[in-house]
């Protein structure tokens, strides 16, 4: 199931991006012609020595032959700042090694996202499903353009010019680097139609490359947001009511403005910022404040009641059909076995690295903005709105990402930097305190499953229903109404299992926490509890849970396949040590397959993992490297959701505050991990989140066979185990 | 009242309150981005500096701590990238994002200053206390046994 939006969303999406209807530009081989020059890019270009030409959007070739490739999707960790480059490189025939890379800026009709309803957003492991042509098409062009300057220049048929490693060659010993022919190239129309190479031939995309960014990374010298410095630039914490969406009531600051290098105390909607001229000494005097608030709507929330509102939405609330075959519920009714189960999903905290911030500065009514963002043009819109200019009068430039996850794709602290920086008339960095970042996040929201199967007589089952209950991001961030479907609730839900009937629905239950995007959104929902019921399936028909889900698969080869190739490589059904077992999940999502082997045992009554076996079939990969090391990330950010995460909210007040709260992953955890990616000339699939959410099924199934016990409530912790 | 030290081998001065975290000195005062912010608690390691060839947590070492003392950071490993980590750093392209890699790398390079052959289990203790978010452990343990070799060659 890929990420093509039905057509209720798109608009609804593409509304949320332009703030109103308005087409975009499709950068496809057909369209987009014309012209592209003098793109504005201030501080993303090292400049070269003379002119630097910018024949497309995607690619900028100075005098003196420096090529610069447009990378438009934020580097979060997920390798886009090479990648990228790497398909435009591919078909504009330069040597990738003296690449430079500058990161776009913002401009939705150049650089939006088509699967996204054109936003210029990062996310949805969309980057190389979105980049696969339009990358290429991009390089080619400028290719094209290039022989077609060489072909004016030496008055030759342009059939005779052939483009290699950055010159055009020509009959009779005739050649020109790219750098020499660039300024005439730039002023050719953009061709309408290019060639593009039969993948066979790639000599850069598909192979294994080095990140271009893993120098700067390893020496202090990468920018991310926390780092930016601007000239007279100031620093601002801000204080937010501990229930979030609380206003201030009233703010006593004599003893905060009394503190050290402390600028101003400035109330803004979200809170009480105070700016100093260091973030240590802006951070120390906001504590000083004395706010009360009004702590809203918000301030009964309980974890106890949210769970049980969600729960009852199962049999109360407005249910939207997702797919019907058959007759599911006369079959369970007739039938002699039935199995039901529900599982329920914990809220969770996004936790990047890298706090929230944003450098902002405003001034004679334009905003410039800098920071780490995965949604350029929202932040653009919102800030126009927020501050009341015109969005061409709002800049905004995209550094490196401490991490995303999705968390930054939302803009709530750029707007609260954007607004200090107005009311203080100096460029200002806000920086959140990791306690501001978890007590404020937009969470991963809370779900309940029922699920429910009859067995026939040879055991697989005769018909399945299945019912999730949770909130929908996407009502908030993309206005999607609450009557329609919502395609961000019920990925990875229908899978390739051969079932006669089935009744699959979904209820939108809003239970009062705000909600984000987190890595792998409802792929992570549906598959703990798809993959573990399936496993309690084939318990209950005593069956091997390879050989059941095999068994159900001959239609979907692409499924059995990777599973196959995961219990090969896993050595699933030979002997292991006293104390340890193995589990399986098996998922489609981001039109990628993939199915994980864990073996775990038991620590101190939690579970210890020992080892993650991976086998993924995403068709075309562009960096195999870049695939291993996103597939790695995955199952080390699913293995901390699992095994040792909760958001729990107590008073409306989120409780956990910082990572001996909220626990993240570290060395001592980290599995040994096989990976086993399949080469496919299928289309590409994304793999920034799948492995995700195949992680929880797999550990729960492990566990079951390890002790018995069946946990069908997020996290897996000891406490968990022993109560189940 | 200002803390004189010594910061990857050049004199400083900072003027900033006594109890500033060295953190925020290095990084607003000083302007020296390279060490990271990550969590104030000591739980993250993305703050890892070196007092006197120590490993410390940079956001709970108070400024006046440090006074007459050798601070190294990131920026000091090397000139170019040419500490056996970070040309191990390079080839097994260890960081995704990464934020928290100037404090795996002090904390690594204290590691291997220390022991020329670490085992899995030395390299846990001395790793343990640094998150990495986006998970590139196995990619760190690869690196730091891939420049400890190279070290034992020299």
């Amino acid at each position: 199931m890929t990420i093509e939006l039905n057509s209720a969303l798109e608009s609804a999406v593409r509304s949320a991006a332009t703030g109103s209807r308005r087409s975009f530009l499709k950068t496809s081989a057909i369209g987009g012609g014309g012209l592209l020059m003098g793109l504005a890019l201030p501080g993303t270009l090292a400049q070269a020595a003379g002119t630097v030409h910018t024949p497309n959007a995607w690619v900028h070739i100075s005098d003196d032959n420096q090529v610069t490739l447009i990378s438009a999707r934020s580097e979060m960790g997920q390798g886009v700042y090479t990648s990228m480059p790497m398909l435009i490189a591919e078909e504009l025939n330069i040597d990738f090694k003296r690449v430079k890379v500058a990161i776009a800026p913002t401009n939705a009709k150049l650089y939006g996202n088509p699967l996204l309803g054109g936003a210029q957003l990062t996310g949805g492991s969309t980057s190389v499903r979105d980049g696969w042509e339009k990358l290429r098409v991009g390089g080619a062009q400028v290719r094209e353009m290039l022989i077609s300057a060489a072909a004016n220049k030496w008055n030759v048929d342009r059939s005779s010019l052939k483009a290699v490693n950055g010159m055009v060659i020509g009959p009779n010993g005739k050649k020109a680097t790219y750098g020499a022919l660039a300024a005439d190239a730039s002023k050719l129309p953009v061709p309408e139609k290019v060639a593009l190479k039969d993948p066979k031939d790639f000599t850069i995309v598909g192979k294994r490359t080095q990140r271009l960014d893993t120098p700067a990374k390893s020496n202090g010298t990468a920018e991310f947001g926390i780092d930016v410095k601007l000239p007279g630039m100031v620093y601002a914490a801000l204080e937010q009511c501990p229930v979030i969406g609380g206003k201030v009531k009233s703010v006593d600051s004599a003893r905060a403005k009394a503190m050290p290098g402390v600028i101003a105390v400035v109330e803004i909607p979200d809170g009480v910022a105070v700016v100093a001229n260091t973030w240590w000494r802006a951070n120390q005097a906001r504590k000083a404040l004395s706010v009360t608030w009004d702590e809203g709507a918000g301030a009964t929330l309980n974890t106890t009641a949210m769970l049980e509102g969600t729960r009852g939405a199962l049999k109360t609330g407005t249910v939207l059909p997702l797919k019907a075959v058959g007759d599911a519920d006369a079959v369970m009714g007739a039938a002699q076995k039935v199995v039901r189960a529900e599982y329920v999903s914990q809220y969770l905290s996004h936790s990047p690295l890298e706090p929230m911030n944003f450098t902002a500065n405003y001034k004679n009514g334009k905003v410039e903005l800098i920071g780490p963002t995965q949604w350029q043009d929202a932040a653009q819109t919102s800030i126009a709105k927020a501050l009341d200019v015109k969005p061409e009068d709002v800049s905004v430039r995209t550094t490196f990402l401490g991490g995303g996850f999705g968390r930054r794709i939302d803009i709530d602290f750029i707007v609260q930097a954007a607004q200090i920086s107005k009311a203080v008339g100096t460029p200002v960095k806000l920086v959140w305190s990791r306690e501001d970042d978890m007590t404020h996040d937009f969470y991963r929201p809370s779900s309940v499953h029922a699920m429910s199967a009859s067995l026939g007589a040879d055991g697989k089952p005769s018909a399945m229903s299945f019912r999730l209950a949770s909130q929908s991001i996407t009502g908030r961030v993309f206005g999607l109404p609450v009557e329609v479907q919502d395609p961000l609730m019920t990925e990875a839900a229908v899978q390739g299992y051969d079932i006669p009937a089935l009744k699959y629905d979904i209820v939108k239950h809003d239970a009062g926490l705000r909600v984000g995007y987190w890595r792998s959104v409802s792929h992570a929902l549906n598959a703990f509890a798809n993959e573990s019921f399936i496993d309690e399936l084939a318990a209950a028909a005593g069956k091997d849970p390879l050989a059941y889900r095999m068994s159900l698969l001959d239609k979907s080869p692409r499924y059995a396949n990777v599973l196959k190739l995961a219990a090969e490589k896993a050595g699933w059904g030979t002997p292991l040590p006293a104390g340890r077992a193995r589990g399986i999940a098996l998922m489609e999502g981001y039109d990628t397959y993939m199915a994980l082997v864990t073996e775990i045992s038991m620590e101190g009554g939690a579970v210890k993992v020992h080892k993650f076996t991976v086998a993924a079939d995403l068709g075309y990969m562009v960096n195999p490297d870049t695939v291993e090391a996103q597939i790695q990330s995955s199952l080390n950010f699913g293995m901390g959701s699992t095994l040792m995460q909760e958001i729990t909210v107590d008073k409306g007040r989120v409780q956990q505050t910082n990572f001996h709260q909220f626990q993240l992953p570290r060395m001592t955890d980290s599995p040994t991990i096989d990976i086993v990616l399949v080469r496919s000339t299928e289309k590409p699939g994304g793999i920034g989140e799948p492995a995700v959410a195949v992680v929880a099924p797999a550990i729960a199934n492990a566990v079951a066979t390890l002790t018995g016990k069946r946990v069908r409530r997020l996290p897996i912790t000891a406490d968990a185990i022993k109560s189940a | 009242m200002s803390v004189n030290f010594l910061v990857n081998g050049k004199a400083v001065n900072a003027t900033a309150e006594p109890d500033t975290p060295l953190l925020w000195v290095i990084r607003d005062e000083l302007g020296m981005t390279g060490t990271k912010f990550g969590c104030g608690i000591a739980q993250c390691g993305a703050c890892t500096v070196h007092v006197n060839g120590v490993p410390v947590r940079s956001c709970q070492t108070p400024l006046s701590t440090v006074s007459g003392k050798k601070v190294s950071t990131v920026e000091g490993l090397s000139k170019n990238n040419s500490h056996p980590l970070q040309m191990a750093w390079i080839k097994h392209d260890v960081p995704q994002c990464g934020y928290c890699q100037s404090g795996q790398l002090m904390s690594a390079s204290a590691l291997l200053a220390n022991n020329k052959n670490p085992s899995d289990a030395d390299i846990d203790a001395a790793m343990a206390g640094n998150i990495c978010r986006c998970g590139t452990y196995p990619r760190i343990r690869a690196a730091i046994k891939d420049a400890a070799s190279t070290m034992r060659k020299a």
